[in-house]
């Protein structure tokens, strides 16, 4: 179960390109802001189109270039955390967070709730939430899709310090107890070093 | 008070703008996506041909829909061949004029609110499992909605407005036609008519009044929250 990804595109002037081999646990792709670290989690999420390549998770073929094969982004089974909660902002709390979750995928919402310890917060409106709060109910309204790999983008990036420490216990926790394979993307050498098992350096 | 033929006009003015502004909405939201959404060849086209009766003398506009409607015309024939009837000198076809007139101004409201939803929480519908359809149910319509809203309170005010095309188009007949401002026009002509005006015109101000209030209290309603990311 992990990552296989070999993606290209042409963005305006700038090529990304990524290459990451398949290995086991967290893997972290390091690299300075605006180098197009978000551009390959929106390609495995199925937002944004490779122009070449392959994206397979865990032996299943999400996207390849050669076969013709594009599974669509609700297709794919990604639990994408983005920078910005994208909290949708007309639904409380709780609709957030039910908004995809599979029952087929038998993924204990309760159980999610308390390991977020967002069970207070059900009742809030997204622009009622603090940075970190919103934060938790975006990770999980992406749990409880019962997602087959998760995507993290700068997860503590605009957090200040108590809720930085908060959000990196809960990505050890999420790690090490629900052992999904997990892509994160940071500029934070110590984030990176901290939370992931490999590291790829991404950009110059 | 309104006298029975007063009522009779005001609900009539009434049914005009509200058949013309929901019969335009599915037309005028197509069109906004349209131009808020997708990328084609002829889109500025399309653009200006919407806002064509915004600027082109109201009576141009019904002089056209005439030509169009006419039992010779494009359409008229049509209607005439295919359903045996006709719009013309009927409330329908002052209903037809309204929407015209209206649809500009529907289609450039709606327009603002669907370019003013982010995208980027469509695109967390979707990683959430939700496909095209979902997403535009549950995120694009709750989002634009205010901006829909107001839309058709523009466009009805508008519908209850229209003299011009409609008078070109329709004529002026009292009980089928003769709408708010049409009423009001037939009394100036008449001498001891100051009455009718006077009461006709504080009914148009009071319509137009409630419908904007009313809008922008279920815009608060449904607006919880659609301020903020």
């Amino acid at each position: 179960m992990s990552f296989d990804i070999d993606v290209r595109r042409q963005l305006g002037e700038t090529e990304i390109a990524c290459r990451i081999e398949p290995g086991a646990g967290v893997t972290v792709l390091f690299g300075p802001s605006g180098a197009g670290k978000s551009s390959v989690l929106n390609m495995v999420a199925g937002l944004l189109p490779p122009d070449a390549g392959h994206i397979r998770v865990g032996g299943r073929t999400l996207f390849d270039a050669a076969a013709g094969l594009d599974l669509k982004p609700e297709a794919r089974r990604a639990g994408y955390v983005f920078q910005e909660p994208r909290l949708f902002p007309h639904l409380r709390a709780r609709a957030n967070l039910l908004y995809g979750w599979r029952r087929a995928a038998a993924v204990d919402v309760d159980g999610v709730i308390a390991l977020l310890g967002i069970a207070h917060l059900l009742d809030r409106w997204p622009r009622t939430l603090s940075g970190g709060e919103a934060k938790r109910v975006a990770i999980g309204r992406a749990l409880l899709t019962g997602p087959d790999f998760l995507l993290l983008d700068e997860p503590l990036a605009s957090l200040d310090r108590p809720r930085r420490e908060e959000i990196l216990g809960l990505l050890e926790r999420l790690r090490d107890d629900i052992g999904l394979p997990i892509l994160l993307v940071t500029h934070d050498r110590g984030e990176a070093e901290r939370l992931g098992d490999r590291i790829v350096p991404f950009g110059d | 008070m309104l006298s029975a033929e007063e009522w009779g006009i005001v609900l009539l003015s009434l049914k005009v703008g509200g058949v013309a502004v929901l019969a335009v909405l599915p037309v005028a939201f197509a069109l906004a996506w349209l131009l808020a959404r997708v990328r084609f060849p002829g889109k500025l086209l399309l653009d200006a041909l919407v806002h064509l009766p915004l600027v082109v003398p109201p009576v141009v506009t019904g002089w056209m829909l005439l030509l169009a409607f006419a039992p010779a015309g494009p359409i008229g024939s049509l209607l005439e061949r295919g359903l045996g009837t006709t719009v013309l000198f009927r409330w329908t076809g002052a209903a037809i004029a309204a929407g015209v007139m209206a649809l500009p101004l529907m289609v450039r409201a709606i327009r603002l609110s669907l370019e003013a939803v982010d995208q980027r929480l469509e695109q967390a519908a979707r990683s959430l499992g939700a496909g095209p359809v979902r997403t535009f149910a549950t995120v694009t319509l709750p989002l634009a909605l205010p901006g829909v809203l107001a839309g058709l309170v523009l466009g009805f005010a508008r519908a209850l407005g229209e003299f011009g095309a409609t008078i070109s188009f329709v004529s002026n007949v009292p009980g089928e036609t003769q709408t708010l401002p049409l009423a009001i026009y037939s009394a100036l002509q008449v001498p001891g008519g100051e009455g009718q005006v006077l009461r006709l015109a504080a009914v148009s101000i009071a319509l137009a009044f409630v419908a904007l209030l009313a809008s922008e209290l279920v815009a608060r309603r449904t607006g919880r929250g659609t301020h903020v990311l």
